[in-house]
């Protein structure tokens, strides 16, 4: 036996004979022990289901699945008290206290009572959760429930562990911590099997698995990857133009494969064997190749060429643009839930066109105002205004000026993705020519097409995203609210979804959005950084990046910028207490 | 507004339709239920076991049994030797009346005494027993009449000649064949409203329709109309089988009978809406709509008369939709009435779903938080 | 089979049944709630009538006849001039009956030819028409002795009926619908309690964390049957308490063996629970088909109120179908007769297969994977 869990020609499909999905077709491969192996693939490349083939909740149709030594078909409850699995959506029980939940699963995997004490010690300390043992698990943040639910996994320390996208909605805090987890456990020897869509995620890995398409692209540890990118890779940055123009200039060029905006410049990967172009200005620096470089250039040489964006009909006159008009505005914002104060005196002002990110922890009240602001729940007290009326109580027709897209996947699940968007497109008063107009509009730009006539519900993750934000755009309307609108979702997806985004905001729409992923903070205009109910920070990235500058890091990410801010203010807060 | 109306409608039926569960629950049930309970709910006795232990020799004995023999409503199932089996017999539930005649019977008859009979009932029924002894009782009194007859006694005084209106056999079936009508409106109008609201909050769905320009009374609305679709397209269908299967006689007024299962519509909807918009999550929406639904059958009148409750039940029983539509099915199936004679069932029917609908479109709007 | 583990699945459930009211409201509120409104709303006797009187020549031999209504608990007689008034007040549905006495009656009945007394009753309620009729016609013999007697003369009613009602003398309704009804509302308990669980967890994602433990498919169904069995019987005490206590229904067998019986009854109730559970997969559904194949078959094929007996064959052969059908045919014996060993035991077998039948499939339909 060599390895802890082996694929051999592993394949495997769903739905009927009429209607079949295949995904997972002929996959072969091994992980080897006491090594942290990423299972790394765009949205619906079927790392979901090889996640559950790996726990034995599934059976291939064709193939072996080998796990720890044993056979998957035959001595399934064998494996399963071996391994540790943590679903993407986990089972936490959330009328049951933290402590409850790791009772049950203690008894679950068959720990003495002897050794609990001890081991829950471990993994709360370990988790920072030990304050909150015997708060209910519905009430714990995002990123709390996904450490608790890791802690419920790890009980009885397994040989392998699987964990599927255990850090999708999970601020950067929280990511740091659990991976911290992770990589302790690799010291006991555990082997883990971890998907993501954090480009980031997967350089911490020993070993990545790239899936596309239900097959195996490639495998190998991450500098396999990155090597061959030597030399494509630049930092560029230019005096005469704005950051935002230097990325649609860069990305204009047939030479320049992808640019991302990353602190003060823009990030380019260049073509195989192509030479700098020159863009206005710009200076050229020689950066070392991310593993996120090698996911674009291998996933673009598979996907046809990203299409182009299709510029929105513009709506608002351009002198409009010009003048930096109010849209949106809350003063001295509160709310309550009982005794708990989840929005405390926010303030902020939001100008036409502007792209506006929230950022936070978990449970740091972005969503909450996010719902006071639709309209969706009233404040307890402060003064919120959207397009000139508070939409609590405005007519209904002063929702067409919005779109919302909800944290938690909230369209019609057991309608088809066709029929979904036939739905809000009449809710929205879409009628004859634009609306068919809109409708191939929303298939196209999502790349919906191929699953018009499925269930919303049976969507993977990343394309459930994409279907909300279609459902949410239908109407083109002037203001945008995004709640984690690219959580799960693919990195080519998340660029094609900014750059549309950044197309809406140039057009006159307004955005605001919240957002896990810091290198997309990048993408805002302005951000408000909030921690514990309260807004801590606010401005341009720049400034907010520049606040967190320190002699020994002049010049922080934004991810360092943010971890670094939030501490410090939890630190005060908890000093004070 | 029509073009959203139409669409919250069609998205409402897609919903409830596209589930083949789903689907199959709102249609396959219900008209096997219609069969079945139409012919199970019955009174009527039919081949009702008995025994018999006949001591007398005599013809009058003989004559007697005969009269039992001849109804389709008993059947003999064992003639027995003694006493002691009787309370076998009874106690297994094998038989449920015993006749006992006396050793005496005929010669009593025939010297003008009186002859006993003795007839034990099984009364853990006590509504079959009560029935079977009218029936016991109605066999005695003919052979009585025509004994005095043929034994030149004198004529009794009066006679009693006995007419049913309307249901000239006294058949349950047309009693209970309407009543299955709204039992099962209300029943697939519960299934097809009650838990929609709380599934939609449950899914996060209800959020992505109030953050849209629909109008809480198009949303509203958008349940209320799928509700009435699929009640009303069943309610006709079981009251075509009514007719057409199980042969009830539909004397009255059509038009009576439409605006009855329209208003009833109307006010079952309006409450398993109410139920909905109340409830959090699916299992209290269940709950709710079990809470609404048994009483509502149960005090409906369907199976046992409202006259017979006490009358604080009864005043309880004006709150129920179900009752009104009871007497309006019924009253328009069987006693020929038109809209005028009914007009006192329909204006509660349109209170209740007044009240109901304002209730439901009051706390649909409330967001839950 | 593990015991630690079954102990943990089992603290779970009975911690998520203290934290939501609701299970606990299913158990013990709604018996309470529907006992009392059914104990005394749900009656067969038909009990003062309305019957219309009309008598055309009043007369004392009129009298005699209409006293004796009068005197019967069965009626409430109202007077009325004319007969088009109470055939009115029939289609009205403000009288069930008519008993009229034409003009001719004293003269006819003095004659010795014999005077016609007409009946109508309201046929629309086949069952309470016949017992109006029922009882008019005791009214009636009575009344025929009662002259008998007065004039001395010859014997108009020559047999002597001796009519005696067993286990239910008083052929008082409650007595066997309330035993019924417990069967009904238990139905609805267990299978309301179980129908949502096994779905739900579906629904929230954590059946399949579970799943993917060591857990074993059996112990998991067993860790939700437990704890609801326990509440199960709590409510079952709590609705046998109330029929003794409060509605007077004698208990003649032993409650042992009334324990045994509800404790098999409830087995079947919450396996269909789980059974609907377990097909659904999804709360909606699971909703559904617990609405619709719970109650009805229940209240209208279990025996509780519509006599078995009078069904035609073959739906005789589908009430097997229905637990709630053995267990009424137990709760009526139990209560109302004793310990009838013939009929508790093929009954009580009936429901063990049904139990087995019920559990063994969902055992079946959960298989421990997700395609």
């Amino acid at each position: 036996m060599d390895g802890a869990l082996r694929f051999t020609q592993v394949s495997k499909s769903f739905g009927t004979a009429r209607r079949k999905v295949t995904a997972l077709a002929e996959v072969s491969f091994t992980i080897s022990t006491g090594r942290i192996t990423g299972l790394i693939g765009p949205d619906g490349a079927g790392k979901t289901t090889l996640m559950r083939l790996a726990a034995c909740l599934l059976m291939p149709d064709a193939g072996t699945i080998t796990v720890l030594g044993l056979d998957g078909k035959s001595q399934a409850q064998a494996i399963q008290s071996q391994i540790g699995y943590m679903p993407q959506r986990f089972g936490l029980y959330e009328d049951l206290t933290v402590r409850e939940n790791l009772n049950l699963y203690a008894d679950l995997q068959g720990l003495a009572h002897t050794e609990r004490k001890e081991r829950y010690d471990a993994l709360l300390a370990l988790t920072a959760l030990g304050p909150f043992g015997d708060r209910r698990a519905g009430q714990l943040s995002g990123g709390m429930k996904q450490k608790l639910g890791l802690a419920c996994a790890l009980l009885r320390v397994p040989r392998l562990l699987l964990l599927d996208e255990p850090t999708v909605g999970v601020d950067p805090i929280s990511r740091r911590e659990l991976w911290a987890i992770i990589q302790g456990l690799r010291e006991q020897g555990v082997s883990v099997l971890i998907s993501t869509s954090y480009m980031d995620e997967a350089e911490r890995c020993d070993d990545i698995i790239l899936l596309h398409e239900g097959k195996v692209l490639a495998q190998g540890p991450p500098s396999a990857f990155t090597t061959p990118l030597e030399g494509r890779c630049f930092f560029v940055q230019s005096a005469e133009l704005s950051r935002r123009l230097l990325q649609q200039r860069l990305q204009a060029e047939p030479a320049v494969l992808d640019a991302r905006l990353e602190t003060s410049g823009v990030r380019v990967l260049l073509a195989e064997g192509a030479a700098p172009p020159s863009v206005a200005g710009a200076e050229w620096h020689r950066v070392p190749p991310h593993f996120a470089d090698a996911f674009f250039d291998r996933l673009h040489a598979e996907r046809a060429s990203p299409d182009p964006v299709v510029t929105p009909t513009i709506r608002v006159s351009p002198q409009e643009i010009s003048k930096p008009e109010t849209v949106l505005s809350v003063a001295n914002l509160n709310r309550f839930f009982g005794s708990f104060h989840a929005v405390k005196d926010v303030s902020f002002t939001v100008h036409r066109g502007e792209v506006f990110g929230l950022l936070g922890a978990n449970g740091a009240g972005k969503s909450t105002t996010f719902r006071m602001l639709c309209g969706l729940l009233p404040a307890s007290s402060g003064v919120l205004n959207v397009a000139g009326q508070d939409l609590r109580t405005a007519p209904a027709e002063a929702r067409r000026q919005i779109g919302y897209v909800a944290q938690k996947f909230s369209l019609y699940a057991n309608l088809s993705v066709a029929q979904n968007l036939s739905f809000f497109a009449s809710a929205y008063g879409l009628g004859g020519a634009r609306r068919r107009e809109r409708l191939a509009w929303a298939a196209e730009e999502f790349a919906l097409a191929p699953y018009l006539a499925q269930n919303a519900g049976d969507l993977p993750l990343g394309f459930k995203q994409r279907l909300a934000l279609a459902a949410a755009l239908l109407h083109e309307p002037p203001i945008l609210f995004l709640d984690e609108p690219t959580s799960g979702v693919d990195p080519l997806a998340r660029t094609e979804f900014w750059r549309r985004i950044n197309a809406y905001s140039a057009a006159g729409t307004t955005v605001l959005v919240t957002t896990h992923f810091m290198e997309e903070a990048e993408y805002c205009d302005h951000l408000v950084l909030m921690s514990l109910g309260e807004v801590l920070a606010s401005g341009t990235p720049a400034e907010i990046r520049a606040r967190a500058a320190t002699p020994e890091r002049p010049n922080p990410t934004m991810e360092e910028a943010f971890i670094a801010l939030i501490e410090a203010h939890e630190a005060t807060l908890r000093r004070s207490r | 507004m029509w073009r959203r109306l139409y669409a919250l409608v069609i998205k409402e039926l897609l919903a409830l339709l596209r589930d083949k569960a789903s689907r199959f629950v709102l249609i396959g049930p219900p008209l096997v239920q219609l069969l079945v309970f139409g012919y199970a709910a019955t009174y009527d006795l039919n081949n009702i076991p008995f025994v018999v232990y006949n001591e007398d020799p005599g013809y009058a004995s003989r004559e007697l049994l005969a009269r039992f023999d001849g109804t389709p409503i008993f059947r003999r199932i064992a003639t027995l030797q003694s006493e002691e089996l009787i309370s076998a017999f009874i106690d297994r539930k094998d038989a449920l009346m015993a006749i006992h005649i006396d050793r005496q019977f005929t010669r009593n008859l025939l010297s003008g005494r009186t002859g006993s009979v003795q007839v034990i009932i099984d009364g853990r029924n006590s509504n079959t027993a009560a029935i079977a002894l009218g029936y016991v009782n109605s066999i005695l009194f003919a052979f009585d009449q025509e004994w005095a007859a043929t034994h030149s006694m004198p004529n009794p005084p009066a006679n009693l000649v006995l007419r049913a209106w309307y249901n000239p056999n006294l058949l349950s079936r047309w009693f209970v064949v309407p009543g299955i009508i709204g039992l099962l409106t209300l029943v697939v109008t519960m299934l097809v409203t009650a838990l929609s609201i709380a599934r939609e909050r449950e899914t996060g769905t209800y959020d992505q329709l109030l953050v849209t320009p629909l109008r809480p009374l198009e949303v509203l609305l958008g349940k209320v109309i799928p509700g009435f679709l699929i009640g009303a397209v069943e309610a006709s269908f079981i009251s075509l089988m009514a007719v057409l299967w199980f042969r009830v006689p539909f004397t009255g007024s059509v038009l009576a009978l439409v605006l009855g299962l329209f208003l009833f519509l109307f006010s079952a909807i309006g409450v398993g809406l109410m139920i909905s918009a109340l409830s959090a999550t699916q299992q209290q929406g269940l709950l709710g709509a079990f809470l609404f639904l048994v009483p509502a059958i149960i005090l409906s009148g369907f199976a046992t008369p409202i006259a017979n409750m006490p009358q604080a039940i009864q005043y309880v029983t004006l709150a129920d939709p179900l009752r009104y539509l009871m007497v309006i099915l019924r009253g328009t199936f069987l006693q020929g009435d038109g809209i005028a004679e009914l007009s006192s069932q329909f204006w509660p029917l349109a209170a209740i779903g007044l009240i109901s609908m304002l209730t439901a479109s009051l706390f649909a709007r409330r967001k839950m938080y | 089979m593990q015991l630690q583990r079954l102990s943990g699945l089992m603290r779970k459930e009975f911690l998520q049944i203290l934290r939501d009211p609701s299970a606990l409201g299913i158990a013990f509120a709604m018996p309470l709630f529907l006992l009392l409104l059914f104990g005394y709303g749900v009656s067969l006797d038909a009990e003062h009538v309305p019957i219309a009187v009309v008598v055309e020549h009043p007369s004392p031999l009129a009298d005699t006849l209409i006293g004796g209504l009068d005197q019967s608990r069965y009626f409430r007689p109202v007077r009325f001039s004319d007969i088009i008034a109470a055939r009115t007040a029939l289609k009205e549905r403000e009288v069930n009956g008519i008993f009229w006495l034409r003009s001719d009656f004293v003269r006819k009945a003095l004659d010795g030819e014999g005077a016609d007394v007409s009946v109508i009753v309201n046929g629309v309620d086949a069952n309470t028409a016949r017992l109006v009729e029922s009882y008019l016609q005791q009214v009636w013999q009575i009344w025929l002795l009662q002259q008998q007697r007065e004039q001395a003369s010859v014997l108009t009613l020559p047999i002597g009926g001796e009519l005696r009602i067993w286990f239910n003398p008083a052929l008082r309704s409650r007595d066997y619908l309330v035993p019924g009804l417990i069967a009904v509302i238990m139905t609805l308990i267990g299978a309301l309690l179980t129908a949502l669980v096994v779905a739900r967890e579906w629904e929230r994602g954590t059946m399949e964390a579970l799943m993917a433990s060591p857990v074993t498919m059996a112990e998991i169904i067993i860790g939700k049957l437990l704890p609801y069995f326990v509440l199960g019987m709590g409510g079952m005490a709590l609705s046998v308490a109330m029929a003794i206590g409060l509605f007077a229904v004698p208990l003649h067998g032993n409650l042992l063996v009334l324990t045994l019986a509800s404790a098999l009854f409830l087995l079947v109730a919450l396996g269909m629970g789980l059974l609907i559970s377990s097909v659904a997969k999804n709360q909606f559904v699971a909703g559904q088909i617990a609405i619709v194949v719970t109650f009805l078959p229940a209240f209208i094929l279990s025996g509780f109120v519509f006599d078995i007996r009078s069904m035609p064959t073959i739906i005789q052969f589908i009430t097997h179908l229905i637990g709630a059908r053995f267990f009424v045919s137990i709760l009526q014996s139990i209560f109302l007769a004793g310990n009838v060993w013939s009929v508790i035991l093929p009954n009580a077998a009936a429901l063990g297969v049904m139990a087995v039948v019920f559990l063994g499939l969902t055992l079946r339909r959960t298989r421990k994977r997700l395609d």
